[in-house]
Parts: structure tokens; sequence; C-alpha cells
């Protein structure tokens, strides 16, 4: 039978995880409970996290906004909308309400699946995750955090508290592919970041390889086109041939594979359309803003 | 020892009223007992062995570590089956639990049942079975070569429909051809397989089941447990959908063999994965066409090759392969036709009974043709169907002969007339307009509107010979000083409101207020099943009929009383709880009239008897009544991702004569809904005959933010031959609804499009 522990505090729960590695933990439970009632996984025991106020709070932290690990889907579109948009418009593609009211995405990290919504926009967010056991915390790059097909990082003693992120310092933007039109896995994914203060341009594509994955070619491709023609300081349309061209190289980046939700070729045709729309979708709102 | 059932409400109403579900209310708030939740004390639960290959030698099935797990009070293989150890609705082809080989992935292999349904589980997983692995015939073309390995005594053939109407050598001056495939579509019911066995003291055995048709369950049973029919009883369980996923045996023989083994109550009931391995699905199809016609667009002649794929076991097959063949060229008159209709075992999971039942798969081959053969002659395709349409006393490419409103043009003409929805906004941010919905794909880029047109038809009740007939039980009493119709029938209410719809019949026939419809069990006759669209049709008639006598004895003894008084007699009838005179003045309220006397009629309903396909020709009168229906689809589709969004769905359909009109709503929603999951998005993926998405992860049915609005027409042009002129309702909605979404697609992309469902990678080039 399932051991199951309840700790209702922070350093409890620690505690608990130093004792038992073994013990899953449980925020929402979507995706807990659908392995359990698949019969995919079996967990020794189980660490309920929902009793652990620290673990829904958010604040900064030096300039970045620190999100506790059990922050709600439906928390941060209300609650932090303004400030992560593009995280917030990947959370708004997140199952349906009843989901996105209980799922975390601290439960998305934890199951670290390539097909993890949050992921994309945490990547080009340059996120942080904090992992903490009793031993310690550390914060590792999102860029580290994810090693394969649900492994990542984070130790067996180690819980995830928070990650932490950025505010926008530009125009963001979220596409998901998926063949149904809500509550749907994605096929592909591809999350853009313009920060306009540092001029940089950061990617996060999803479901399309063994991990999600930066377009980092695609990345100073673009970035230097903008430099070039000093579209940064005089926002004017990129011309089309560079935005197909950096779609291209963030359809290069992927590593997809044909699946029961689509074919490898299929992704990549669609990243590269993604990549394309996001930018140019991105790039009218950067002009917007100079303008006004 | 009985376990909590749906209590039987009292129904108010009227032929042609809206009467709502008497479990709505009960269901929207999670108090309705599906039979999922049957429970009684001691009750043990059963688990599932299932074969992890789709073809393989049983060499040995070892049980004894599952027998000494905790918990476990009985393991049980082939060997233990007391009586027929294979069953099956058309031919008796499928081991109850498996003998020598496997035939398909999931095939049950062995039983447990324990004290708690996850000790259940575990010992499940230590039943060691060893197999010698064969290699699977996955293919239905391979199975039908010469040299294939034979899955079953008679080789792979299940059924070949031959018909061969006309001049089988007719030539036309315009010429098209096409090929078109159908993937595997699972009824996905929302409740899983599940029921309650609970053994009596005699060795029989009461059955709690969620079923479409308790007698035939109760058949096989019988011969399977090596009882007589009467010690096994079956009684109807809270049902959640079927939409013809119930009509085989999936858990019941298991549940009852546990029962009668152990000596206690046995539950099983199917998590989702095992359930789409726990019944049959739709056939995938391929299908060949060739259309010929003159230059003004009448059909010359239409010759096809429509092969099915069975899967391991014949289920409802042989059936399903009459109805594609058929109704092979949709309903237009044709007045040559080749049709070789074939459906094949392979070691596919098997495939049965599903809503639309042949008509699916056919439509979207048939209206596909109509549009490229509209295309070719350069006409509007609503134009060419209408030309070609099938109307009263048309003769079907069986030879028969259609009666009744056949409203095909009529239906055509609805749909086409209709207004169409305003164009979509490109720069709406709403994205649930767009397609790709919320996911934020597209806001207006690459997004083409498309039209698409088709129609449909199909049988209703049993065909070919078949002994159809339903049998109701209508009892008139006075209960605390107010007259009650007690209605009793063995039909499944499924959900498509059955309830409502025996207790408006009644209601109606004998003008009584209120009326309780009993629970579905085996302590009355037959009903048949609740599938082919049948049961308003055959049931309600069987509960007009029984109400007939019923209204007889009451009017004699009403007659009696009054002739003895007045003299007068003539015209009386039932209303208003009361008998009145043929001016409406109430003479005796039934109250009075009845007093202590109670009236029960019991009587059988059949429809005309319909006969055999010539095995050579294909010509018979094959079917009781044809229902029809047209659906008018239109898309937007993402040019550059291939996703789809249907913007609208608007449907023209006669159903004879609405006895509830807001059920006949809900079916042509529903209908239309699952005829859109096929087109769009609703498929078993299979890899080597193993189901790769089996769950609703991967198995995707549309959500609220796909189904669009949809437009309904419903016409009411009443049949001669049925009750109250009514037709079936349930299946017409799916089948021409997916074709007509796919026609749109087509139109909207300029792509070819021959396989549904269209996948986003189907309709862009990679
Ligand atoms: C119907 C449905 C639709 C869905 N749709 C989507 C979708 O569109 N996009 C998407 O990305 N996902 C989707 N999911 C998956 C799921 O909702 C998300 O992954 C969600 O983010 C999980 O969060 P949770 O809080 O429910 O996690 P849980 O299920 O509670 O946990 C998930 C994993 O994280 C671990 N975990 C949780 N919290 C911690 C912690 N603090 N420290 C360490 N480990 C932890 C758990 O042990 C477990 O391994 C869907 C699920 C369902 C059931």
């Amino acid at each position: 039978m399932i051991h199951f522990l309840q700790p209702a505090s922070w350093s409890e729960a620690l505690a608990m995880k130093a004792a038992h590695p073994e013990a899953m933990p449980i925020a929402g439970g979507t995706d807990v409970m659908v392995e359990i009632n698949l019969d995919l996984h079996r967990p020794a025991g189980i660490i309920d996290l929902t009793r652990v106020p620290e673990l829904t709070e958010w604040g900064t932290d030096d300039g970045l906004l620190r999100i506790g690990a059990g922050v709600t889907y439906s928390r941060i579109i209300n609650e932090l909308g303004d400030r992560l948009p593009g995280l917030a418009m990947a959370s708004r593609t997140v199952g349906s309400p009843q989901i996105r009211n209980r799922g975390t995405v601290g439960g998305n990290l934890g199951t670290a699946s390539p097909a993890g919504d949050a992921h994309p926009p945490l990547l080009a967010s340059d996120a942080l995750v904090e992992l903490a056991s009793n031993s310690g915390t550390r914060r590792v790059p999102a860029r580290e955090f994810f090693i394969a097909p649900k492994r990542s990082a984070r130790r067996d003693d180690e819980l995830i508290a928070a990650f932490l992120i950025e505010p926008a310092a530009g125009p963001q933007q979220f596409s998901k592919v998926g063949t149904r039109n809500a509550m749907v896995i994605a096929v592909c994914s591809f999350a853009l970041a313009i920060d306009a203060t540092r001029k940089r341009v950061a990617t996060g594509i999803g479901s399309a390889g063994p991990t999600p994955i930066r377009a980092t070619d695609a990345e100073s491709f673009i970035e230097g086109v903008l430099d070039e023609g000093r579209l940064w300081e005089r926002p004017a349309e990129v011309p089309t041939s560079a935005v197909t061209r950096f779609g291209e190289l963030v359809a290069a980046a992927a590593r997809p594979i044909d699946d029961v939700r689509g074919t490898a070729a299929y992704r990549r045709h669609a990243l590269a359309v993604l990549a394309r729309r996001c930018f140019t979708w991105a790039w009218v709102d950067y002009r917007r803003m100079g303008a006004a | 020892m009985k376990p909590r059932l749906a209590p039987a409400a009292t129904v108010t109403g009227r032929v042609g009223e809206n009467v709502p579900r008497p479990d709505g209310v009960l269901k929207v708030q999670g108090g309705f007992p599906y039979s999922s939740d049957l429970q009684v004390d001691r009750m043990l639960w059963g688990a599932t062995v299932r074969s992890p290959h789709p073809y393989a030698r049983i060499l040995s099935i070892d049980t004894s570590e599952a027998l000494a797990a905790p918990g476990v009070r009985a393991v049980l293989t082939h060997e233990d089956v007391p009586g027929k150890r294979v069953y099956g609705l058309e031919i008796p082809d499928q081991p109850v639990l498996a003998f020598d080989v496997v035939r398909y992935w999931g095939e049950a292999v062995a039983l447990v049942a324990a004290d708690h349904p996850e000790l259940a589980r575990r010992a499940a997983q230590k039943v060691h079975v060893q197999y010698q692995v064969l290699a699977p015939l996955t293919d239905p073309e391979q199975a039908l070569l010469a040299d294939a390995p034979r899955l079953h005594p008679d080789g792979n053939v299940t059924r070949h429909v031959k018909i061969r109407h006309g001049n089988q050598d007719a030539r036309a001056e315009v010429v098209v051809t096409g090929e078109y495939e159908v993937g595997m579509q699972d009824q996905a019911p929302l409740g899983p397989e599940s029921g309650l066995a609970v053994p009596d003291e005699e060795g029989g055995v009461d059955l709690f089941i969620a079923t479409q048709w308790l007698h035939v369950d109760r058949e096989q049973l019988a011969g399977v447990l090596g009882l007589p029919p009467d010690r096994v009883r079956l009684t109807m369980a809270g049902i959640g959908g079927a939409f013809g996923a119930r009509e085989d045996l999936s858990m019941q023989a298991h549940a009852c063999m546990l029962a009668l083994r152990s000596g206690r109550p046995v539950k099983i009931s199917y998590s989702r994965p095992e359930s789409f391995v726990g019944h049959v699905h739709r056939h995938p199809g391929r299908l060949r066409y060739e259309h010929g016609a003159n230059r003004d667009g009448k059909l010359v002649y239409v010759r096809a090759r429509i092969v099915l794929d069975g899967g391991a076991y014949a289920s409802s097959s042989t059936a399903v392969i009459a109805n594609a063949s058929c109704f092979a060229v949709g309903p237009y008159r044709c007045p040559n036709a080749t049709i070789d209709g074939w459906v094949v075992y392979t070691n596919n999971p098997p495939c049965g009974a599903m809503r639309g039942f042949g008509s699916v798969q056919n439509c979207y081959a048939h209206e596909a043709q109509m549009d490229k053969l509209a295309e070719a002659l350069g006409m509007d395709p609503v134009e060419l169907r209408t030309r070609n349409a099938l109307e009263t006393g048309s003769q079907m490419i069986t030879g028969q002969v259609i009666d009744g409103p056949v409203p095909v043009a009529e239906l055509l003409r609805r749909i086409k007339e209709r207004p169409l929805p305003a164009a979509s906004d490109p720069g709406s941010l709403d994205l649930t307009t767009q397609p790709g919905g919320v996911s934020n794909t597209t806001h207006g880029e690459s997004v083409r509107r498309g039209v698409g047109y088709a129609v449909g038809f199909k049988n209703v009740g049993y065909s070919e010979g078949f002994n159809d007939y339903s049998t109701a039980r209508v009892k008139l009493s006075v209960v605390g000083g107010r007259p009650r119709v007690e209605v009793h029938t063995a039909a499944a209410e499924v959900g498509q409101g059955l309830v409502t719809v025996q207790a408006q019949i009644a209601g109606t026939e004998l003008g009584v207020t209120d009326v309780v419809v009993l629970n579905a069990d085996t302590r009355v006759g037959s009903s048949g099943s609740s599938s082919a669209s049948r049961q308003t049709y055959i049931t309600g008639g069987a509960v007009k009929a029984a109400c007939d006598a019923v209204r007889r004895r009451v009017l004699a003894l009403a007659e009696l009383e009054l002739g003895r008084k007045t003299g007068k007699t003539d015209g009386l009838r039932l209303e208003r709880d009361s008998v009145v005179s043929a001016d409406g003045r109430e003479i005796v309220s039934l109250t009075t009239l009845l007093g202590d006397e109670v009236i029960e009629e019991t009587h059988e309903f059949r429809p005309r008897q319909t006969t055999r396909l010539d095995p050579e020709t294909g010509q018979a009168n094959a079917h009781v009544q044809y229902a029809f229906a047209a659906h008018r689809a239109v898309v937007d589709v993402d040019t550059e991702l291939g996703l789809v969004k249907v913007v609208e769905l608007a449907t023209a359909q006669d159903v004879g004569k609405a006895i509830n009109p807001q059920a006949v709503e809900g079916q042509l929603e529903g209908g239309a809904a699952q005829g859109l999951g096929l087109a769009v998005m609703e498929e078993i993926q299979l890899k080597d005959g193993v189901i790769r998405n089996a769950s609703f992860t991967d198995y995707l049915l549309p959500t609220i933010l796909d189904m669009p609005p949809l437009r309904m027409d419903v016409l009411e042009l009443g049949d001669p031959h049925s009750p109250y002129g009514l037709k079936g309702v349930g299946e017409p909605p799916t089948i021409s609804s997916g074709p007509a979404i796919v026609a749109a697609i087509r139109a909207a992309t300029g792509r070819p499009i021959t396989r549904v469902p269209v996948r986003p990678h189907d309709i862009v080039e990679t």
C-alpha cells in the first residue's frame, strides 16, 4: 500500500523527502493521479505538498520574480499575466479550467516532460529552477534542468521550491500545435521572448526533441539581422527572407520523432511556421512599443 | 442481495412534447449510480489477465503464484469455463478465455477475484503465461491472400457480400475513380465496461450490468455458464453510453464465472485503457470506387470494392459488411452496380457495431466520389446529388423499392438554402474562433474557408430476415388514489432517452398522467438491442400495442358500467386520467372505474419481415425502414499548419415523428459530434496489432470548443408503416456529418484528402 506523508511546512517537507527519497511529491496531482490511475506508476509513498504554505507564494528576489512551485496556472494567468505574458499564454493552453486550477508549474517541472507547456517560456526567459534539500539550496538554469524525456537535474532527495524569472522586458509569444482546439498535449510548441533592454531574442521549443530546446542558432541569426539593420533603434519591418530563415533555423534546432501525436517532418514544418508567426507578432508589438 | 440502482421515476408527458430525462439532474449532480458504482457487502473485485501479444500460441498458464497472493479468492483460465468455451453475436468464434492461441493484443486469458481491486490487479500480474509469439497478420488485404496464415478454421473471410444490379458491363461518358481509407474509431462511452455478478443459493446468478441487449447477453451467458437461461437473471445497471460498444459480451461471463466459483458477489470495472481492448471498435476500411455518369449528371453505374478489417473475431462483422455494401452508392438512384464487400479476420482488435454500422465508412467514399464527379462535370455538387436522389418508389441497388417518404432532395435543398455563417474576422483575437483555438497558432494567417455537403442513409431495425421483435408489459392500476401506468420492458436505456419515449407513449395511449417505467430486466421478454436506431420504433411499438390492449379492456369495462346506466358508449376515450366521451366530457375517472382492478397486458411487436441478401446478386427486400440525413459543413483551415476549425454544421433529417423533440435534438447534436470526431481526430492507432493510444490522453474526442453550433431542420414526414410515423433517429447524424466536414476541408485546401481522420500532415505537404 502507498505510504502517505503530509508535511505542514517547508522544513518538514524537506525532512520527509530526506527520510523517504523514494516518496513521490504531489502538488496539483494532475500528472501523478493520472499515472496512478493508468497503472503506469505505483509510488511507494506520496508526499502531499498542498499543505505547505511557502510553495504557493510568489514575490521578488533581487529583480527576479520568485514563484513558488505550487502556484497554479490559473494564478499565473490572473496574478502575473502582465509581467510574464509568455508564461501566461502557455498557461492558458494547458488542459481545461479544472486542470489550470490545480496544475502547477512546479509539477510541470517535476514531470519534466518534453511536452510540458511551461518549459519553452521558461527557457526563453532564462529562468532558474530552485531545488532544495536538507543539505542546501541550488538554482539551476532551465537550460540545464532538462536532461532527457522525463529526467531532470533534480536529485531524489530534492524538492522544487520555486522558479525565478525576470519580468518581461519586451514582447513575448507562445504557440502550440495540437490536433484538438483545446485540451491537448502539444504536437510541438514554441516560445519567443524579446528582451528590449539587452537587445536579445530568446526561444524555447517544446515537444520536438527529448527535452525542451533552445534554438540558439536562430537566436543569434535574428539578433544579427536586427543589430546589422539597426532595427532595435529604428524599428522597421524585418525582411521576410530573414523571418523565414529564422523559422528554418528554429526547425533545424528541433530533434523531433514520429509518434502518435504527429510525424517528425510535420513537427519541423510546423515549428518553422510557428517561429515565423511568433516573431512577426512580437516584432509588431515591439515596433508599437517603440512608437508609443 | 441487491446493489443500489437508479430509482424508477414517474414521468409525465405526451408524444410530441419535450420531456426531460428523469435521470438528468442526478447525473449532473453526480448522484446517478453507474454500473461502475455498484456495490454490495462481501463483494470481491475481478481483474483480467490479458495477452501482451497480438498473435501467439499459449504454451502454458501457471496460476499458482496468483492463487497464493494475499486476498485472492479465485483464479480462472479457459479450463474453468463451465459451458461453451466460445461465444459471439453471429458466429461463436471468440473464446471466453483464450485457449491454444491469442489472436489480438489485450485478449482475455485468465481471471482473478480478490478482496480489493488493487490486490486483484497485483495478483493478475502473478499469473504466468508462456507464449510462443507468432507474426501477427494485421493488413486486411494480406489476410485476403490465398497464402495468408488462416486465423480461424474457415479461413480469413468473415463474409463477402456481392451485389450485382443491372448491367455489369455498363459504360459511361464520364468516369471518376478514387480510393479512400477510414481509420478505426472507438465508441468511447464515458462509462467503462462494468457490472456485478451475485451468485444465488442454487447455483444460479444475478448480473447487474450496463448493456445494450439483456436477453442476448443472457443467451450467451447461459451457454458459457452451462446453466438454463432462467438461472441467469440480468438487470440493467446505470449506463454511461454505448454506441455499439456494449453489444458484445465484455466482462459479463467473467464476473459470473468468478462469482459462481467463489460463492461471493464479484464486480469487474474496466479502466479506460482496458476498455479500449474490452470492446469492439468501428471497422477501419479501404474503399475503391468507380463512378460512371452521363454528361447530364445521371449516374450510370457504380463499382466498389470495400474491405473492412474485422480484427480477431467476428462480432457483428457480417451485418456491418452487409450495410456497407447495401448502402455503398449512397441515397442515389443507380441503375447498375457491382459491389464487393469483404470483411476479414486479422490480428487487430476485433471490430463490430458502432453508431452508423457500415454506413459511415462508405459515406466518406460515395460522397467524395459525388464531389469528384460534380467537378468532372462542372456541376454544382448539390445539384448533382439532387439529380440522382432516391425518391419514393425508387429502387435500391439491392432491388428493394423504397416506400414511404424519401426526402433526399428536400434535405439537400434545406441545407443548401440555409444562410451561410459570416466570414471569419481575420483580425479577431478571440482565439476560440481560429483554427488551433486557444493555442495561439494563427491570427488569421493562411486561414481559408471551405464549405462541403454530404448526405447519407441507413436501415432502421434488423435486416436480412432477422426475427426482429420487442416485448412490453403494461399495467394500469390505482395507486394512492391516482391511476398509474407501469411500463416494463427489457429495452436498454443507453442514454438515448428510451425511458421518456416509453412513458410518453403510455401516457398518450392511456391518457394517464403518472407513468412509471420500471428498470429493464429479464423478468419480461426480449426487446432486442438498443442498436440499429430501432428501439423507439420496435419497443415503442410494443409499448403502444400493450397499451392498446389495456385500453380495450378499460373501455370494455367502462362500456359495461355505462351501458348499464345510460346505454351510450360510442367513441369513449381515455384522457386526463378519466374515460371521456367523444366530445371530451369526463364520464368517469379511472380511479373510480378501476377500484382495485389491475389491468395488465404483455404484447410483442414485430416490424415487417425482411429477407436475406441473395449470396450471388445481393438482391433482397433486406431492410425494414430507411432513414436519411444531410449535412453542410463550414470550416476554416490553417492551410500552413493543417489545423481545422469547424465553424458551423447544418443538418436536415427526416425523423418521421419527433416523439420527444429535445431528445431528437440531442441525438442530432451528439451524432454530429461523433461524426466530427472521426473526420478530424478520433483514431485508434495501431502498430503491428498493438494499440498505441489506449487512453484519452492521445485518443482525442471533440471538446465543446471543437463542436460548432449545429443548425437543425427536423422534418416529420410520417412513415405509413411505423408507430406514429416515426423513423429511427440515432445513427443518421453520425453518417454524413464527417463526410461534409472532409468535403469542406477539400474545398478550403484544394487537396484531395482521401483518408480520415484528417491529420495536419495530410493537409500540409511535408
Ligand atoms: C486533462 C489534462 C490535461 C493536461 N493538459 C496539459 C497541457 O495542456 N500542457 C501541459 O504541459 N500539461 C498538461 N497536463 C499535465 C499536467 O497538468 C501538468 O504537467 C501540470 O503542470 C502538473 O502539475 P501538478 O501540480 O498537477 O503536478 P503533480 O501531478 O502533482 O506532480 C507532477 C510531478 O511533479 C512532481 N512534483 C510536483 N511538485 C513538486 C515539487 N515541489 N518538487 C518536486 N517534485 C514535484 C511530482 O512528484 C510528479 O512527478 C494535463 C493533465 C491532464 C490530466
